[in-house]
């Protein structure tokens, strides 16, 4: 290896740490509203749908393009795209894999730091004898920078230097020492604490600690079918969605931690092992902690408003204070194991994040494994300012939406053209089926070529021109308004706008029109970002040139 | 719960939990690849043995 000597520990500690880099907060938080939002039981139709023809291939894709790669001495995804096309551009579209992770880690550990601070809340109980609005108003006033209950000045910005340093620190033990090891503990505790709330969420008994409903009537709530959405595109849409964000696909991670896997090693059977670990965990276990337990203190209504103000709202300003309601003693263990259980899942797949940028710099500029991992820490505290100190104008969910969102849609979109069509199906078969250890169906050869890449571009034009309340069926009839979450209306900036518009006090007027003024900031901010690492593959590649890198044997 | 409901629920769980449970107990019952493979800790781990293999160490 070029320059490199990481290495996996064992096979098991590969799949993992692969799981781990899936397996993370969206598990809990996201896919339970997603299936509450898009017909209950419905949504796992598509969304399964969705696993087997678009989740399951890029998996496949991505591990084949990885250990291809790593053979021939390139870790992260500009030079693995390199070398399986003629054209020099494929190079510059494997940035997304590194510039993704990068602007993704940058909120991520920020997210990251407050599973932490409530972990330690939950601990000192914080939490006990507040009610809803109050453990609501805790949750703003911690991210708002408020007030302490611990002391600290700026908690938040404290928790998120501590997460950073420790996910750094971590980085730079290696791959074998350091985010094999942490995966190896974490998710096994992860599945263990999940059981645990699972079990809690299922045996709700109506009438016991205050529950309006037994667990049964949110169970029912999320696993009724609604055939009647079972067509609608908008449903397709969010399934497929859910699918991306959950496995870690389209960010360049999996190309990473395949390309340490030699040529003469199964990745088909491992592919299957960490992602359906990752089905596991977001099915088996996340749909029985949210919302069960939600709806059962609850109510309907009143988790349905909570879901239309979005899945974070629901975890950070909700379950503390249901988990309290269970009394003291099992209501802090409740709420520091679920936020444990998120800090998990959450620093898993962190870890993941920084690893193509450490390989980018170890293999191209022939840095050591420690400074890379530290200068990885380094810029995701410069980018990760913003998304604290700038959070209410809402710089974190811009960071969210273009690196979070669009652009996994965008590279998956692309690796599966340059893997099926540019490479050619009939080497990309062969690397997916070169040693591997199971039977992979002959028919994904005809899905991969056809079937993914033409949902994928389903998938990307149904961001580009969403039509208003997600209406597929109007605006296929005849009446397409944009919805302000389109990625056209979010160039434009069509909802601040309007809110500008609407705006009558001068004090909204001026917060709106900074809050444009940030999120134009920020969205430079991330292209700079993407631009400066293009830059730096092409010094790269100018150095390659001078330089031959000698394949691994 | 209700049926449709009920239904729905058990055959995902099953069937998601199923596979987890086919493709982990297909990696662990399968022997390590012959040195050097891609992980450290099985370096002292007996070679696997492949159809039509006499001498392990010509591999």
């Amino acid at each position: 290896m070029s320059g490199t000597k990481d290495a996996w520990g064992s096979r098991i500690g590969l799949i993992l740490a692969m799981a781990g880099n899936a397996v993370g907060m969206s598990n809990f938080l996201r896919f339970p509203v997603q299936a509450v939002q898009n017909g209950g039981g419905t949504f796992i139709i598509p969304y399964l749908v969705s696993f087997l023809v678009i989740g399951i291939p890029l998996l496949w894709i991505e591990w084949s393009m990885g250990r291809f790669g790593g053979a021939l001495g390139h870790h992260s995804t500009p030079f693995i795209m390199d070398s399986m096309a003629r054209n020099r551009l494929w190079k510059y579209i494997g940035v997304f894999g590194i510039w993704t992770n990068i602007a993704i880690a940058a909120y991520y550990c920020y997210l990251e730091s407050w599973t932490v601070a409530y972990m330690v809340h939950s601990i000192k109980g914080s939490f006990l004898g507040l009610d809803q609005g109050e453990v609501a108003a805790f949750f703003d006033s911690y991210i708002s920078l408020g007030t302490s209950t611990l002391g600290i000045p700026w908690e938040p910005f404290v928790f998120f230097i501590l997460v950073l340093l420790l996910n750094t620190y971590v980085l730079s033990q290696g791959l074998q020492k350091g985010v094999e090891r942490v995966a190896k503990i974490g998710i096994p505790l992860l599945i263990l604490f999940g059981i645990f709330l699972a079990y809690q969420g299922a045996t709700i008994d109506a009438g016991e600690n205050g529950a309006i409903h037994s667990s049964i009537e949110g169970l029912n709530f999320l696993w009724t079918p609604d055939y009647s959405n079972m067509w609608s595109p908008s449903v397709w849409l969010a399934a497929a969605g859910q699918v991306f964000f959950t496995l870690s696909i389209g960010m360049g991670t999996v190309h990473c931690y395949a390309s340490y896997v030699k040529a003469k090693d199964d990745i088909a059977l491992s592919a299957m092992s960490s992602g359906w670990m990752n089905e596991f965990v977001e099915i088996v276990l996340g749909s029985f902690i949210l919302i069960p337990i939600s709806i059962a203190f609850l109510g309907m209504d009143r988790v349905q408003e909570l879901i239309e103000l979005g899945s974070l709202s629901l975890g950070f300003k909700t379950l503390p204070y249901l988990f309290m309601q269970w009394g003291d003693v099992i209501g802090i263990l409740s709420s520091f194991l679920f936020f444990s259980l998120l800090f998990f899942a959450g620093i898993t797949s962190s870890l993941a994040m920084g690893t193509p940028w450490i390989g980018f710099l170890k293999d191209e500029f022939k840095w050591k494994h420690t400074s890379a991992a530290w200068s990885f820490g380094l810029i995701i505290f410069v980018l990760g300012l913003p998304t604290i100190f700038l959070y209410k104008y809402g710089v974190f969910d811009e960071y969210d939406y273009w690196a979070g969102t669009v652009s996994l849609v965008v590279f998956a979109l692309l690796e599966c053209i340059l893997f099926a069509w540019v490479f050619g199906m009939d080497r990309g078969w062969k690397e997916i089926t070169r040693n591997a250890e199971i039977r992979v169906p002959h028919i994904y050869k005809y899905i991969i070529k056809y079937v993914t890449p033409v949902l994928l571009l389903i998938v990307f034009l149904g961001s580009v021109f969403t039509p208003k309340d997600n209406d597929w069926e109007g605006a296929l009839s005849g009446t397409w308004i944009l919805d302000d979450s389109s990625i056209i209306s979010k160039l434009r900036n069509t909802g601040l706008k309007d809110k500008l518009a609407r705006a009558t006090d001068s004090e909204t007027i001026a917060f709106v029109t900074d809050q444009l003024f940030y999120v134009n900031a920020s969205r430079m901010l991330l292209m700079a970002v993407f631009i400066g690492f293009a830059f730096l593959v092409y010094i790269a590649y100018k150095k390659r040139q001078r330089e031959p890198i000698t394949p691994q044997p | 719960m209700n049926t449709s409901a009920l239904i729905l629920m058990l055959f995902t769980i099953l069937g998601v939990t199923g596979m987890l449970v086919y493709f982990i107990v297909r990696v662990l019952t399968t022997p390590p690849n012959p040195e050097p493979d891609s992980y450290l800790e099985n370096d002292a781990v007996e070679k696997r043995k492949l159809p039509g293999d006499t001498d392990k160490s010509t591999r």
